[in-house]
């Protein structure tokens, strides 16, 4: 009986505290976003974010869209083969990436670099009471270092995509034109064919929405971090995991809403 | 109330305030009056609620119960953007600086000027040099970032940075913790000369009692969010107090237990 009842207080402290924490994360999403809109604004922050998000991720897009545009090339070769249809390879390409590998890929890497050094840096700055400070020197912290962030994720990932979207592509060309055989201009003229205005959207909506993740994760965990270098080192560790599984889940869930006719 | 604010109104007056975290009280019904151009130094262990006390005063904590006012106005009845305006009237060096560590030097130092919208952008590194010359340094240190700095120079930057917007009131966090004795009194005697010079309210927390004396007006005992005691700085040696005897002793035995598991 005491089992039973420990196990439902259990779930209970545990569903409780769940409930607690995406509260938690809702209304600092929410004062996060109010922030973007009000005055004073720090555009130099804003730029230095930016860069580091985008400018500074594009080697790691630009490589991880290239060689997954020429692994699809490949991979559905050897499927399509078998039934005479080589000369799908171009529209599947074409769809996959900028459907899901750009978005996906883009933001699982951004996650990665950007999200956990947000974390990192807004956690150290939590631990270090330099938080603290800029709140005793007129400056709302949230303003400071959350709203420029979440801007900058939100603008630098569909830029991000654009150009992992071209370069998938060009992989999947490369690909097919050296490896596979086919001739360069029936691949373009087949690749312009299937590109279609409606995924490349959908794919830059799903970044705008994943660039939003990736930075609210970073800010929000590093700014609750607490306890020292163990502290920063976890939240570095959640912001990262708990992005990349939003991410997907908000992947699936977009991809079910746009294209599951 | 009591008769000592019949003379001056004091510039921060505390009237029971409560803090708890969880079931642990931290704050436990504080009064406290500090007259204006006075140096009030708290004295107290650590976990003895000092840092939590300065933090409700900032507006960093929100106490459970009890008023706050300065210069007459309670702090904590006042909308949030009055609370902004009087909390940017407040200086703070934190315990280990706190400085920016993405922000060169200058860029710290004039931090609250720029934001406040009291300097241009351009005047900024000039500003910074004279601001740093006030606390015996360099104004070429403003080109520094603070991890080039040794611990006592980011303690001069941390309060260069508190006194820049020349704030009526200054809340110092163990200044000397983590200095030698040497720099520890260097800090002390800057940290004189800028309140003097401001002419400011100061607050300082410190279990340093060498540190305490020198700065310090008048203080005060804080002993499990209680104060135990409040008199003369300068009688914190001879104070004919159980508590602070010990604790200005360094003395195993007496009022003061050690909870050593919390």
């Amino acid at each position: 009986m005491d089992m039973v009842l420990d196990l439902v207080a259990r779930t209970g402290r545990a569903t409780l505290s769940l409930i607690r924490s995406a509260g938690a994360l809702a209304l600092f999403a929410l004062a996060g976003l109010s922030h973007i809109l009000r005055p004073p604004f720090y555009g130099r922050v804003f730029v230095r974010t930016f860069l580091e998000t985008g400018f500074f991720s594009l080697p790691v897009v630009a490589l991880t869209a290239l060689f997954s545009g020429g692994v699809i090339a490949l991979q559905s070769y050897t499927g399509f083969a078998q039934y005479h249809a080589q000369s799908a390879i171009a529209g599947i390409v074409v769809l996959a990436v900028t459907r899901e590998l750009g978005p996906v890929l883009a933001g699982l890497m951004v996650a990665g670099r950007v999200g956990a050094a947000m974390a990192a840096q807004i956690g150290t700055m939590r631990v270090t009471d330099q938080i603290d400070a800029l709140s005793t020197l007129s400056t709302n912290p949230m303003k400071y270092l959350v709203a420029p962030r979440l801007l900058a994720g939100m603008i630098a990932l569909p830029l991000l995509v654009l150009v992992a979207d071209v370069l998938g592509v060009a992989g999947g060309f490369t690909v097919a034109v050296v490896k596979l055989g086919f001739s360069p201009t029936a691949y373009i003229t087949a690749t312009l064919n299937s590109v279609k205005a409606m995924d490349v959207t959908v794919g830059l909506v799903k970044a705008t929405l994943f660039g939003f993740l990736i930075t609210l994760m970073g800010c929000y965990y590093g700014y609750n971090s607490k306890g020292g270098a163990e502290g920063v080192g976890s939240a570095t560790t959640s912001a990262v995991v708990v992005a990349s599984i939003l991410l997907l889940a908000f992947d699936y869930l977009i991809t079910d809403l746009f294209f599951s006719q | 109330m009591d008769q000592s604010m019949t003379s001056a109104p004091p510039k921060i007056r505390i009237r029971d305030l409560h803090k708890s975290f969880g079931d642990k009280k931290v704050l436990d019904g504080i009064s406290l009056d500090v007259p204006p151009g006075t140096s009030f130094v708290i004295i107290g262990g650590s976990g003895s609620g000092k840092s939590v006390l300065l933090r409700c005063i900032l507006g960093l904590m929100t106490p459970d119960s009890g008023s706050i006012e300065i210069d007459g106005e309670d702090v904590l009845a006042a909308p949030a953007k009055r609370r902004d305006q009087l909390r940017s009237e407040i200086g703070m060096l934190f315990q280990n600086g706190a400085l920016f560590d993405s922000l060169p030097v200058w860029e710290n130092v004039t931090f609250g000027l720029l934001a406040l919208n009291k300097l241009a952008r351009t005047d900024a590194r000039d500003k910074a040099g004279a601001i740093l010359e006030q606390v015996g340094l360099a104004p070429s240190v403003g080109d520094l970032f603070p991890s080039e700095l040794s611990g006592g120079m980011q303690k001069r930057v941390g309060l260069a940075r508190a006194i820049a917007a020349q704030p009526d009131i200054l809340f110092f966090d163990e200044p000397t913790t983590g200095l030698d004795p040497i720099m520890g009194a260097v800090i002390d005697g800057l940290i004189v000369d800028c309140v003097k010079k401001l002419g400011s309210t100061a607050i300082a927390i410190t279990h340093d009692m060498a540190s305490a004396q020198r700065i310090g007006d008048e203080a005060a005992m804080l002993y499990r969010g209680k104060l135990v005691w409040q008199g003369a700085a300068a009688s914190l040696m001879q104070s004919g107090n159980d508590y602070v005897d010990q604790f200005t002793h360094g003395r195993r035995q007496g009022p003061i237990t050690m909870e050593l598991r919390r």
